[in-house]
């Protein structure tokens, strides 16, 4: 199992690297196709009074003059050795902003699709344990139609009615303003965004689970666990379950980039200091170094969650054979 | 016979797998087909109507009126009004129109793109088809609305931009379908007895493989539209897709996000109902058309 595992993680890896490589230079190539000039965000409105032969002294002292390719050498090689580049509208070290913002958004997004797998696993065994039934309608009436429900449509509603309505949890942000940063604060500032990422992130999850126990309870063992006069307990969550639970593994690994794209909305909406929202201040500020790494490390955490999810469904079915 | 007789209540006895305990119960809707494609299309006929007909009857709808700000809903402005005064029923209309006719651009943009790619990979094989699902697989591998969102920063702005950066987000899935259909389709006898005829490979396409893999395109195209609704609004939402002029649903619901603190509930709440409404319409559809179209595909393909 553990060759199986490391013959895995060296294939992944080998194709890890060249995806990061082409991903970084798509971005790079569209960056220098636009029509943006990053001159002009060097200067900002200066730009205009600015004599032609200063714009023409930056530019080449930020190297806008060389051709594509010794520019992206240059940043590929500062990249290579720890050098990020510096954000320019944050007007921070790129390795500082990641620093800084990463564990908020690990924590946002981990906390969410826990929730999110909760619910999923809950409401899934029971809605295919008790197939037909009302609460199974329910579920999967409910879970079709938050399919159509964008994410920040869901903020925007949570924030309406459990902050501005009922008031019983905070609208947006870390902590209150000018409070410390304790563990209260942000537990009950992360309470909505989790919540809200966790809800829009379920209903895939939920219908998943509840196909595939459908088709487990059906199978031959669980009706060998029934005839054996087992306990509906026992027969629906340790002969059911477990074989349920396989593809959903895989699923999880897969719902990453939905996880990103949950996480940059539900930020931006509740003002949550991470990455994800980061990436919005970037774009809007046409913040190329800063977008870049944050495309590349959303890619990297893309491929590193099917790869967790494969090894995890190696670890638990040692029939399964990974791709070689 | 006596005994089988006696152990069958009627000819039509349905199976029912033992493993279950209760098995009486329907698996899954299975009379749901008709009432769910009459209730999407009516919904979905209303909505194109409504956005194609009102903004034009009703018109005004662009002018800022400050006497009018975020009025609640009443007779007058069934929707209520905006931050700027305008009618929300009409304005959100309008954004529908324009959310709309941008789905529609970039789901055929990307499906033809994907379908050439898919047809391409799965008709020459080899090495070009290793390479091309590589490529599926790297814009797979990067999160779709930040691809979006990086191509729609470093062009900002343009209806073209937002129309390209969700065509080049969304052609990997058709590509995928395509691929498989056409490696499929060169199996069949009727393929082999084509090349033996003499046919050339353009006549094989244009004859054999092109009519068996439209319709799973254009179904493809149709299923790609609440996803590419989705992605402009998402995209106008966060500021960075259809100019701020352009009512679109995204538009509002940005400008929203504000007036909501304000307690103008309605601002978010109309214009969030028609979307959902919209993309549950355009998938019940779909998925009815899938149903028919690709039986087997009915669990597989679930949106």
């Amino acid at each position: 199992m553990s060759r199986a595992i490391t013959r895995l993680v060296l294939h992944r890896l080998g194709f890890a690297v060249p995806v990061l490589a082409v991903v970084a230079v798509g971005v790079f190539l569209l960056a220098a196709a636009s029509p943006f000039d990053p001159v002009h965000q060097y200067y900002g409105v200066e730009l205009f009074s600015a004599s032609a032969a200063d714009v023409a002294r930056v530019r080449a002292e930020l190297g806008l003059d060389d051709p594509v390719l010794v520019q992206f050498w240059r940043w590929l090689t500062g990249v290579l050795q720890g050098d990020l580049g510096n954000s320019r509208s944050l007007r921070q070290p790129v390795a500082q902003v990641l620093a800084e913002r990463l564990p908020w958004t690990l924590l946002l997004a981990a906390t969410g699709l826990a929730l999110a797998v909760l619910i999923a696993l809950v409401l899934g065994t029971v809605a295919a344990w008790r197939q037909g039934g009302w609460t199974d309608r329910l579920v999967t009436a409910i879970g079709h139609a938050l399919e159509g429900v964008p994410p920040f449509v869901l903020a925007l509603l949570a924030i309406a009615v459990f902050a501005l309505g009922l008031g019983w949890l905070p609208v947006a942000g870390l902590t209150d303003a000018g409070s410390a940063l304790t563990s209260g604060q942000i537990a009950e500032h992360l309470a909505l965004p989790a919540l809200v990422l966790g809800i829009s992130q379920s209903p895939w999850l939920v219908l998943h689970v509840r196909q595939s126990m459908l088709a487990s309870l059906a199978e031959d063992h669980v009706t060998g666990a029934r005839a054996r006069g087992l306990g509906e307990r026992a027969v629906v969550l340790r002969h059911a379950l477990p074989t349920a639970l396989l593809p959903f593994v895989t699923l999880i690994g897969a719902r990453v980039p939905e996880l990103v794209t949950g996480a940059v909305l539900v930020e931006e909406v509740f003002s949550w200091p991470g990455v994800a929202a980061a990436v919005v201040t970037a774009a809007t500020a046409v913040d190329y170094p800063l977008l870049a790494i944050l495309t590349l490390t959303a890619t990297a955490a893309v491929l590193l969650g099917s790869l967790c999810a494969d090894i995890a469904a190696i670890a638990l079915d040692p029939r399964v054979a990974a791709d070689g | 016979m006596a005994d089988h007789d006696l152990g069958r209540a009627s000819a039509q006895a349905t199976w029912i797998p033992a493993g279950r305990r209760r098995a009486g119960t329907p698996r899954g809707r299975t009379t749901s087909g008709y009432g769910r494609l009459r209730w999407s299309a009516a919904t979905l006929a209303a909505l194109v109507l409504g956005a194609l007909v009102v903004p034009a009857v009703l018109g005004g709808g662009d002018l800022v009126d400050y006497d009018s700000v975020r009025l609640a809903p009443s007779p007058a402005h069934p929707f209520g009004t905006d931050s700027g005064g305008r009618d929300l029923l009409v304005q959100s209309l309008a954004g529908l129109r324009i959310s709309l006719l941008v789905a529609a651009v970039s789901a055929v943009v990307s499906t033809v793109l994907g379908s050439l790619v898919g047809a391409v990979a799965g008709a020459v094989g080899g090495w070009t088809d290793r390479l091309l699902m590589r490529a599926v697989d790297t814009v797979n591998s990067v999160p779709h609305l930040l691809l979006g969102i990086v191509i729609v920063a470093l062009y900002r702005g343009s209806l073209g931009a937002v129309m390209l950066s969700i065509a080049l987000t969304h052609w990997t899935t058709v590509a995928r379908i395509v691929r498989a259909e056409v490696l499929s389709l060169r199996e069949r006898p009727y393929i082999d007895a084509a090349v033996a005829g003499g046919s050339t490979r353009m006549r094989i396409l244009r004859r054999h493989l092109l009519p068996a893999v439209v319709p799973q395109a254009a179904l493809s195209a149709v299923l790609l539209v609440p996803h590419a609704v989705w992605h402009e609004t998402a995209l106008s939402f966060l500021g960075l897709g259809l100019p701020p002029h352009l009512a679109s649903i995204g538009n509002i619901l940005g400008d929203g996000r504000e007036a909501v603190l304000l307690g103008a509930w309605w601002i978010v709440a109309f214009p969030s109902l028609l979307l959902v409404a919209t993309t549950l319409a355009v998938s019940g559809l779909a998925a009815t058309w899938r149903d028919r179209v690709v039986p087997r595909r009915r669990s597989e393909l679930a949106l």
